[in-house]
């Protein structure tokens, strides 16, 4: 027991040490909260121009272009994609890591949210469209009023999923020396030799952040679902 | 029933073609809908009627034909077509509501957004078409707290909202349990009797004849027989019609 108090003293007291892991939990947040909202835009385009191109047949050069960014950044490790932007990309200029790693992540999360989305709005039944069209709403009205809507609340689940992801995988970071957390929690390892308590500070932050925002999610569930048929 | 004679859709030799040429569902269909009239399209599955319906406000697109609503050809690809659809409401087999909006807002939001209707002005409309069908308790219920045949009253009325100059019903009873039949049917005829031009596609027999001004029998993609529904039902002339009209009646 004396033995876990000095450990414990010593990974996280001595030094103000336990500032690697708030200070990489700081940017660890910043990067997944950025690469969400560009994900998620990123991921809109695409399924609007993959299924636009599904229902009506338009856009085919768009949809080749959607369907190739797709195929390349889902078939290839993101920590891959990560180094190629940070080390070939903008190799050779000198560009905030944070904003490289909030760029990588995003473009990769926004090839899995375009598939969700797709899936989404190719999931609404073909009556809901034509009674759209048939009021007078042109194809992107439609969209906007009618299919976007009910879509959201279908891949609800499967966006806080791939959010949570996303949350994980940004700790590759370390690979282009960002302090995130799990690269916080590393440091102290190496300096203490300890690598029991800091690799488990850093899961357990990992897993509470996980459950706040499943049930963050689960809340935004429950209220949409007052409308479900 | 008043029909002064202007022709509200004109069909021209229409034909639509699926999988490159394997199914003919409108095989040279022509045929013209005047003002008032109320059209009663029967005819086997398959036989292309709701095709044909379908395709008069281009939720089909003909292969070849033209189609004319008041005057415009609105199969021309300078037509836009959104514009001359606020103009047909169009009924389905399954209703079709919006499921993630209250009844009120599935009947206002084609008003308001394409009719610029004040949110106000709308309401109050809806509550009038709402009181019409009796069923303005359900202004703030979901469609998923309805009954088959409220329904299909709340999507009758959808379209009524946009003040249509025609109405399409695509097999409007044909989902609905037989006991919630009749009152769907009752508005429709009340709609028939207040002068709006109507084309339905419907198994309804009783209908046809009784609020019918004509009846048109289609098989194999084609428009075999039509005429007033008294001489329709009791002489027909076409052999499968009369064979139709053995097995249904």
């Amino acid at each position: 027991m004396q033995n876990f108090k000095d450990k414990f003293v010593m990974d996280f007291i001595t030094d103000d040490r336990w500032h690697y892991l708030t200070d990489g939990l700081k940017v660890t947040l910043e990067i997944t909260f950025l690469a969400v909202i560009l994900g998620v835009v990123i991921g809109f385009i695409l399924a609007v121009v993959r299924s636009t191109h599904d229902k009506t047949g338009k856009m085919k050069i768009a949809n080749v272009i959607c369907n190739i960014y797709i195929t390349v950044i889902r078939g290839t490790p993101v920590v891959v994609q990560l180094m190629i932007i940070y080390f070939v990309v903008f190799g050779s200029m000198d560009i905030n890591k944070i904003l490289v790693a909030i760029l990588a992540f995003g473009m990769n999360s926004g090839a899995y949210v375009a598939e969700i989305f797709r899936s989404g709005i190719m999931s609404i039944d073909a009556g809901q469209f034509e009674a759209g069209r048939s009021l007078g709403f042109n194809y992107r009205q439609t969209m906007m009023y009618i299919i976007m809507p009910q879509a959201f609340k279908n891949v609800l689940p499967a966006l806080g999923n791939e959010f949570i992801v996303l949350l994980k995988e940004t700790s590759v970071s370390g690979y282009i020396a960002l302090q995130d957390l799990t690269k916080g929690g590393d440091i102290i390892r190496s300096r203490t030799y300890d690598a029991l308590l800091p690799l488990l500070a850093v899961a357990l932050i990992y897993l509470v952040m996980v459950m706040i925002f499943t049930k963050l999610v689960s809340i935004l569930e429950r209220r949409l679902r007052n409308s479900d048929h | 029933m008043i029909t002064n004679g202007e022709v509200l859709i004109k069909v021209e030799n229409v034909h639509k073609i699926y999988n490159e040429g394997r199914l003919h569902a409108l095989n040279g269909v022509s045929n013209e809908i005047k003002k008032g009239e109320v059209v009663v399209v029967v005819g086997p599955s398959g036989s292309g009627k709701s095709t044909f319906l379908r395709s008069l406000n281009l939720l089909e697109t003909p292969s070849t034909g033209k189609i004319y609503f008041e005057g415009v050809d609105i199969t021309s690809k300078k037509t836009d077509i959104d514009k001359h659809r606020q103009k047909m409401g169009m009924v389905f087999q399954h209703f079709n509501l919006f499921p993630h909006k209250t009844i009120i807002d599935n009947i206002t939001l084609a008003p308001i957004k394409l009719l610029k209707k004040s949110k106000a002005d709308a309401e109050k409309e809806a509550m009038e078409l709402l009181k019409l069908v009796g069923l303005q308790e359900k202004a703030n219920a979901y469609p998923s707290q309805l009954s088959g045949g409220q329904k299909q009253r709340i999507a009758i009325i959808r379209s009524l909202a946009m003040d249509p100059d025609v109405m399409l019903f695509d097999e409007p009873t044909s989902a609905l349990d037989p006991e919630m039949v009749g009152e769907v049917l009752e508005l429709m005829k009340k709609l028939a009797r207040d002068g709006m031009t109507m084309v339905v596609v419907t198994h309804e027999m009783g209908f046809a004849k009784e609020v019918g001004t004509r009846v048109i029998f289609m098989d194999a993609g084609q428009i075999k027989e039509e005429g007033v529904p008294k001489e329709f039902f009791e002489h027909p002339k076409e052999p499968r019609l009369q064979d139709f009209l053995s097995k249904i009646l």
